[in-house]
């Protein structure tokens, strides 16, 4: 089949002027969760089937598109992904952060401090911050109407209970314009302080669960806490063994089958950049 | 009885399910510091009223009015839900017969008791514990067991727990279905100890919704008798149960030895 033969983007025009709708109605109210008739995508949901429909629906030809999976454009999913766009919208893809205009993402912001011509698109497995303790949509919608989110903090308080701390490490919620509780979906509590006061519009789509919500540009988040057990951003204690970046979200690596170990950037835009950085330093003269 | 102005106003209370009559016509005031049990046998709508009290139902006909902090009586259908909300976890307390509509069964005690802490914008992890801890003695609960979650509890230890988390907001009004349903007589009684002694010290109101006229005998100052969703005779408990004057009533009373 040619890529003549799909709609721009896959999505028919109707549908993706269905999400446009749910996506405005998202960024009008940052961290509320806007149902969407979510479309059958030739994806397995779990492959981040709400991400690409939101993208899918912003997209235009002039966009340049980046996918990242945990911090990196290599893996399965960042792969197929990309390949799907670059087939079905015909658009430019990149692996470089700063010269994407929109980025999909799963489990991670990108290191590099996003601008104000960027969208960032997340995959979201379960969209509801307040599902673990209450199973009912029904009574969750309730307690978001009324934002009585002191649920939230029942899970944070057996967090410290049971481990002394706030073990909760991704998915961390926050409030988003002092309004809604929001899950930002898996990516490690390290990235939460990025998502606050961020340039780029951020976008979050639930494939299985039809859900999208929204955070606009320079909007307040908040991670909640206790006054006296307050949020803490977490990072592997360590350097990246290929970049040397001591202030970055660390994967840990299993180097051999002796326990070898080391910890390498997520980011791996990030990490490549910083590599090339510095051997343009030691060869100033090329 | 300590005050002249009704904390809780209800007129003409009415309520159908379909063609079935949930309960009709109910009528009486509540006093600050009073409690009043309903006593009726299955079936008679003594649950379905304090849901209709409560505005977990809405009511088809009639008025209940509650008197906010601020002293004025305001009609509970003009509260926003927002401010009943308020009022259910600060201002209400609710013990259940079956504990899970209560507790939340996989959270800890202490994490049972602080939600209402929490929902009420307490963000002091160390207060919110020492306050369920405080609690916990004052229930009679080892507070060795504040990290336990409830499904570890025996039926009475839950039924301490649901009183610990409604009390800990210092509410003025508690409901209370069944509370000591379906525990085993010596349990019982020593959770009615328990309640009479915190009605008492804390100057609570309570409706109490029971089968069991022992149970009203114990704790309640007044009787509303009902039969077929309504009201047939109430009264000062003690006349209520000494002196019926309904047939209904007397037979209730003969056929159940108080305590
Ligand atoms: N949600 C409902 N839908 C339909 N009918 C209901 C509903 N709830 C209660 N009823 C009916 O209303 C009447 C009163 O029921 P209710 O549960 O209030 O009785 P009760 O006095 O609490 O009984 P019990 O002592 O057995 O708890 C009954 O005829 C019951 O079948
Ligand atoms: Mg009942």
């Amino acid at each position: 089949m040619s890529a003549a033969s799909y709609n721009f983007a896959y999505l028919d025009e109707q549908s993706k002027r269905m999400i446009r709708r749910a996506i405005l109605k998202a960024i009008a109210i940052p961290g509320y969760q806007v149902p969407f008739a979510s479309r059958e995508m030739p994806m397995p949901y779990g492959w981040g089937t709400g991400g690409i429909q939101v993208t899918a629906a912003i997209l235009g030809p002039d966009d340049v598109l980046k996918v990242i999976d945990q911090g990196s454009d290599d893996t399965t999913n960042a792969v197929s992904i990309r390949a799907f766009f670059a087939k079905v919208a015909d658009v430019k893809t990149t692996t470089a952060t700063a010269d994407a205009t929109v980025i999909q993402t799963r489990h991670r912001v990108p290191e590099t401090p996003l601008s104000d011509r960027q969208i960032l698109v997340y995959q979201v497995p379960i969209p509801e911050p307040l599902r673990f303790l209450e199973p009912r949509e029904t009574e969750t919608r309730r307690l978001h109407a009324l934002a009585d989110y002191g649920l939230m903090h029942v899970k944070l308080y057996e967090d410290i209970a049971h481990h002394g701390h706030i073990a909760t490490a991704y998915a961390y919620p926050v409030m988003v314009a002092g309004r809604y509780l929001m899950d930002p979906s898996p990516v490690p509590k390290f990235d939460n302080p990025k998502i606050g006061g961020c340039a780029a519009l951020q976008l979050f789509g639930a494939g299985r669960e039809k859900r999208i919500y929204a955070i606009p540009p320079y909007t307040r988040v908040v991670s909640l806490d206790f006054a006296d057990y307050p949020f803490e951003r977490y990072r592997q204690q360590g350097t990246c063994a290929l970049c040397g970046a001591d202030d970055t979200f660390l994967d840990e690596v299993v180097t051999d089958d002796k326990g070898g170990r080391m910890f390498i950037c997520s980011d791996s835009d990030y990490c490549e950049k910083r590599r090339e950085t510095a051997s343009a330093k030691e060869r100033p003269h090329d | 009885m300590t005050d002249d102005a009704p904390l809780l106003s209800v007129r003409g209370v009415t309520k159908w399910y379909g063609r079935r009559l949930g309960c009709r016509d109910v009528g009486f005031d509540l006093y600050p510091g009073e409690v009043i049990a309903i006593v009726g046998e299955s079936g008679s709508g003594k649950s379905t009223l304090l849901r209709l009290l409560t505005r977990q139902a809405d009511i088809d006909a009639g008025t209940v009015s509650y008197r906010m902090r601020d002293g004025s009586l305001r009609d509970l259908s003009a509260l926003t839900d927002a401010e009943r909300a308020v009022l259910r976890r600060t201002d209400w307390g609710f013990v259940h017969q079956d504990a899970s509509f209560g507790l939340r069964m996989s959270v800890s005690a202490g994490g049972n008791i602080g939600e209402r802490l929490m929902s009420a914008g307490a963000r002091h992890y160390g207060d919110i514990r020492a306050e369920a801890a405080r609690w916990l003695a004052r229930v009679e609960i080892d507070q060795a067991r504040i990290d336990d979650t409830p499904d570890t509890f025996s039926g009475g230890m839950r039924q301490r727990l649901q009183i610990a988390c409604s009390l800990v907001t210092g509410p003025r009004l508690i409901f209370m279905d069944e509370p000591t349903g379906g525990l085993d007589v010596s349990v019982q009684a020593r959770i009615l100890d328990l309640l009479r002694g915190l009605v008492v010290d804390l100057g609570l109101s309570a409706l109490i919704v029971t089968h069991d006229l022992g149970v009203a005998r114990l704790l309640s100052h007044r009787i509303m008798v009902m039969k077929a969703g309504e009201v047939i005779e109430s009264g000062l408990t003690d006349r209520v149960l000494d002196d019926p004057r309904e047939p209904y009533t007397q037979l209730l009373v003969s056929s159940i030895l108080p305590a």
